[in-house]
């Protein structure tokens, strides 16, 4: 059993190459961690604006990209678009995905943070002298952030994780490279690294929020 | 031809849409299947887990922790992957169906587990020292004190995490499992138009936005309960 999936011999061959990949890994969380924190900003912003003309299309918005599975996202603008004579590209096609996918997690969970803070501070802050956007940056969002910390860390977990679709576009991350180890060596070892590296490298983030959640919902 | 009726020809061809609809709509029954197993064992299981927590014995409990991190830590496209493609090597050959069920079946049951008892922590110890008291057994304390206030804590983040997991269907497709996505990209290749991709989001939609909307509403409406 333990020659077969955790082979010694397999993994002194292929730690390099697995190596590579969690490299890719990293440098793609880095990328689109705070690409889809940007949009989510963006629409948690926008979804101040009570005008029915603003709301009701970015719920929409919304709605459609929590309700399209990622990965259909990314095949449709990785397979699909080429035949309009855009081809983008495995890492821009992540990019894009992620953006629109991840962006309304996190715009979702940045409004319900940007509503927990009472209307009363932001007129208070406003009498002060403070402008719109210096009330929001120095008032409201910090607070907000606050409030809603689990929720954005659980979420960064996800798209952590998420990011292993990029192996279904040829991207070079771990998952990728693990199933290139695989298929050179006729053997699972590959894989196991992997999904070990990937616990290892998450557990901690994990630990931290399933004491986090269980706090808050203990309070309510 | 202008370039209007190019994006219309490409990627809303209604011949071909004609012709690959059996394949969506097959493809979208077992997308269906695969999401109702999926949903069903995944909660069974992860509700057995958080009931078998709250019977306090160490060592299970820590094995319970463990399991529940692991599978809240690993990408389930991993698990696919592995289950697919590395358990042949010790002789066992499931098919890229049972492969993607077990996978989010298992990550399911790591986060309703998790959530199952973060409901069942929030109810006050005194509830329990009090319903003990008058008399109801252990069981009976969970099932008809406990259990339903906890639940009722734990239904708009177990919707939102369960359509979410549901999601991950597609990822089926890695394994050659012949749900929406898996048909809408064979049926690309064969007829040179993404015209199926379009069909095949549609489908998507169809069978996940309505859960989204649901999920929001339950969330507005647990929210004002309280």
């Amino acid at each position: 059993m333990l020659q077969t999936f955790f082979n010694l011999e397999i993994i002194v061959a292929a730690w390099k190459i697995i190596l590579a990949g969690l490299g890719n890994t990293v440098l793609l969380s880095i990328v689109v961690v705070p690409l889809g924190f940007a949009g989510g900003l963006i629409l948690s912003l926008l979804a101040g604006v009570r005008h029915p003309w603003v709301r009701w299309p970015l719920m929409a918005w919304v709605d459609f990209f929590r309700a399209f599975p990622p990965l259909v996202l990314l095949i449709f603008l990785f397979a699909g678009l080429p035949f309009a004579g855009l081809e983008l590209g495995g890492f821009a096609c992540v990019c894009i995905a992620f953006f629109l996918n991840t962006g309304a997690y996190y715009g979702e969970i940045l409004r319900a943070g940007i509503e927990s803070i009472p209307a009363g501070q932001i007129d208070a802050a406003r009498s002060t002298g403070l402008g719109r956007l210096q009330t929001m940056l120095y008032v409201v969002l910090p607070q907000a952030v606050r409030n809603v910390l689990p929720d954005l860390l659980s979420n960064t977990l996800e798209v952590v994780k998420l990011t292993s679709l990029g192996s279904v576009v040829a991207m070079p991350e771990l998952l990728f490279q693990a199933r290139q180890a695989q298929s050179l060596t006729y053997n699972p070892t590959p894989i196991v690294l992997a999904a070990l590296i990937y616990f290892v490298m998450l557990w901690p983030l994990v630990r931290l929020l399933s004491r986090l959640e269980n706090r808050v919902l203990a309070r309510a | 031809m202008s370039s209007w009726d190019r994006f219309v020809e490409t990627f809303f061809n209604a011949k071909v849409m004609a012709k690959y609809l059996p394949d969506i709509a097959h493809g979208m029954v077992v997308t269906l299947e695969l999401a109702a197993l999926v949903i069903v064992s995944g909660i069974a299981a992860g509700l057995a887990l958080a009931l078998l927590r709250s019977l306090g014995v160490r060592p299970v409990n820590l094995l319970i922790v463990f399991v529940v991190d692991l599978f809240r830590a690993l990408p389930p496209l991993v698990i696919i992957v592995f289950i697919y493609f590395g358990l042949p090597a010790a002789g066992l050959s499931p098919s890229g169906f049972v492969s993607t069920w077990l996978s989010l079946a298992l990550v399911l049951m790591a986060f309703s587990e998790e959530i199952f008892w973060a409901g069942i922590t929030s109810i006050a110890r005194g509830q329990w020292e009090a319903a003990r008291s008058t008399g109801l057994s252990y069981g009976q304390t969970l099932m008809n004190v406990v259990l339903p206030q906890a639940i009722r804590i734990t239904i708009p983040p177990l919707t939102n995490r369960t359509i979410a997991i549901t999601k991950g269907t597609a990822l089926g497709t890695v394994v050659a499992v012949s749900e929406i996505l898996g048909m809408a990209s064979s049926a690309v290749s064969n007829s040179y138009n993404p015209s199926p991709l379009t069909l095949g989001a549609g489908a998507y939609l169809i069978l996940f936005f309505p859960m989204v909307v649901f999920g929001r509403w339950l969330e507005t409406r647990m929210r004002w309960k309280r």
